[in-house]
């Protein structure tokens, strides 16, 4: 083998990838708009959207003349259908739950709730004879939606507590205490996502390397790259290492972005040095699979067309967008090799599994068992029939 | 010999665009391989450039055969084809150092090579515009500069004043003059038949996959008592016609 042709090869491809428009917006721009796009709806910047609230509950009034109120003011807490309230003994307790993501707010009823409520409806026009308090409300930061939907509703309940359906807006002795956002470390939808869109960038590899080979031949570029001492080994070396050199730039740019959208998987650089390379080599399966679509089509508006016979299949059944299919779909996405390049991503960045992992390495083998034998079916299919 | 046909015959299922052709061309001969179209000229040419196998028949080009040791053989040639086939997206200088890089050049001779070349073809001033950008003649040059770039022994030129205006033509003319006075091997496909009778030394005219004339541009005038060689050309693919052979 000739380097000197191979780094000419490479050189021409990467050029074309960065000069040719429509190369550039599937390889680079395409990648980086999707993981803006999915990190910004998905990710922390949105906040994941539960149908219910999880609320701790500390009830501090337990023991005071009054209790009727605070009963009631739970009662009505746990009518609300929006709303799971969860009773805890102590504020520690509460709050480490809510730390770590279990539950999204906590509230706190004042050992004084019923005596102040009694206060009011014996003087509501009387301020002065009001005993003041204050319901102390804990919200989770992660998420924007917690903080504005919870405290109206706690002032809601509070003025049924009070009034019964019949609620005015009269003022009270008792406030809701300005929320206390508690940080908490929540995965948001993005970081289930996030493993999918690294195998779903690559998968227009397809596109664009069946796009490549096809113009080069309606230019009559193969055949006089066939007409010069390059051999074929050559050729294919050069379009392995250009394909893993863009799915390199590919996966860099997708990180960067994902980054930079709140995206922090919790892991070593084994990990990631791991990903990488599952990344790449799923890239030469995309290469395989260019090859097989150039074979097969007459030209590049035509390849372009039946490049999508193998991106549907892999993008759908094999990607994030997998975590929203049935059940048979999701086991039909074991038959892509895009689904195993996600599941170990989903394993090194999700659950947190180290690189010797059984699953990490059976998908590497998966991937790379599959990558090599779509690579030399490409090469040799489109030897025979596609240069011509 | 720079280049030897024997029996030389390719069939494409019941078609055969090359019939038991056999030609001998000498080291440092311009040779013109005329032909109507569709009359094998290009088969012939894929052929000896090792793109197609033969189907019967021997080719050697530069005392290699063209199936056995296509790779030593590709070495030796330079190919312009007929269709411009540069990278669009690359610069003139980047289609030509491409290809230098392609026959493994030095860096040195590779510069030095391109500078020559690109100025005699005039393109020294437009090499570092992309290809895209340039005119129909101006591909039409650099697809012949990305041929010879490595000085091969052996040059197939594929029509390759085809479209270019008369000032053009005659630089390229110049061009080759020069490549035959520096000893290369020329064949050159052309359908301009005043093109063969300025340049070549020998023309063969192919018809129907056959070798049906061969000889000086003034041989073949004179023993068809015609008045140039598009006359001879005529007389020559025209009878066959008349005739239906």
């Amino acid at each position: 083998m000739n380097f000197q042709r191979i780094t000419a090869l490479v050189g021409k491809d990467l050029k074309g990838m960065l000069r040719e428009p429509a190369a550039l917006f599937l390889i680079i721009l395409f990648p980086v708009m999707l993981t803006l796009a999915f990190g910004v709806s998905f990710g922390a910047v949105g906040g994941t959207q539960p149908t219910t609230f999880q609320i701790g509950l500390i009830n501090m009034d337990s023991s005071g003349s009054y209790l009727q109120y605070s009963q009631s003011f739970i009662g009505n807490l746990t009518s609300k259908e929006i709303l799971k309230v969860q009773a805890f003994s102590d504020n520690q307790t509460a709050q480490s739950d809510l730390s770590q993501g279990k539950i999204q707010a906590v509230l706190l009823i004042p050992s004084n709730f019923g005596e102040s409520c009694h206060s009011y409806l014996t003087a509501p026009a009387n301020p002065n004879l009001w005993v003041n308090t204050t319901l102390q409300l804990y919200l989770d930061s992660g998420s924007m939606l917690v903080s504005q939907a919870i405290p109206p509703i706690i002032q809601q309940v509070l003025l049924t507590t009070i009034y019964g359906e019949q609620q005015t807006s009269l003022a009270l002795p008792i406030q809701i205490g300005s929320p206390s956002l508690i940080q908490v470390s929540k995965l948001t939808m993005f970081d289930y996502m996030a493993p999918g869109i690294f195998a779903y960038a690559g998968i227009f590899l397809t596109m664009t390397v069946a796009q490549s080979f096809t113009t080069d031949r309606e230019n009559g570029l193969l055949r006089r790259i066939n007409t010069t001492p390059t051999t074929a080994t050559e050729f294919m070396t050069s379009q392995a290492i250009s394909n893993m050199i863009t799915a390199l730039i590919q996966v860099v740019l997708i990180f960067v972005m994902a980054y930079a959208v709140g995206y922090r998987p919790n892991v070593s650089i084994a990990s990631f040095a791991i990903a990488f390379i599952i990344v790449l080599v799923f890239s030469l399966c995309n290469v395989g699979f260019g090859l097989i679509t150039a074979t097969v089509a007459k030209s590049s508006g035509a390849a372009t067309g039946l490049a999508f016979v193998f991106i549907m299949p892999q993008m759908f059944l094999g990607t994030f967008v997998g975590i929203a299919l049935s059940s048979i779909a999701q086991t039909a996405g074991k038959f892509v090799p895009s689904y195993y390049v996600t599941d170990a991503l989903t394993s090194l960045f999700l659950r947190g599994a180290p690189i010797s992992s059984p699953v990490v390495l059976i998908d590497l083998l998966v991937v790379s068992v599959t990558s090599v034998t779509v690579l030399l079916i490409g090469i040799l299919l489109f030897k025979e029939h596609g240069k011509a | 010999m720079a280049i030897v046909l024997e029996n030389l015959t390719k069939k494409f299922e019941d078609v055969t665009a090359v019939d038991g052709l056999s030609l001998q061309i000498e080291k440092g001969e311009l040779f013109g391989l005329l032909g109507p179209n569709g009359a094998g000229k290009t088969t012939i040419i894929k052929i000896l450039c090792g793109l197609l196998e033969p189907t019967n028949g021997t080719a050697t080009v530069g005392g290699y055969d063209v199936q056995r040791d296509s790779a030593k053989m590709k070495e030796l040639i330079g190919v312009c084809p007929q269709d411009t086939a540069a990278y669009p997206y690359l610069t003139g200088m980047e289609n030509v150092e491409f290809f230098g890089n392609l026959y493994a050049m030095s860096k040195a001779k590779l510069k030095e090579n391109a500078k020559k070349l690109l100025d005699k073809m005039s393109l020294s001033q437009d090499a570092g515009r992309r290809v895209r950008k340039y005119s129909g003649g101006m591909k039409r040059r650099i697809n012949l500069i990305m041929a010879l770039i490595h000085d091969p022994e052996i040059a197939f030129l594929d029509e390759p004043t085809v479209a270019m205006d008369p000032q053009s033509r005659h630089a390229v003319w110049d061009f080759i003059r020069d490549l035959e006075k520096q000893g290369k091997t020329i064949i050159l496909t052309t359908h301009y038949m005043e093109e063969a009778e300025e340049l070549c030394g020998r023309v063969g005219i192919v018809d129907h996959g056959k070798l049906i004339a061969l000889g000086s541009p003034k041989e073949l005038m004179n023993e068809n008592d015609a008045k140039d060689l598009e006359d001879v050309f005529i007389k020559l693919t025209g009878r066959r016609i008349r005739e239906g052979l």
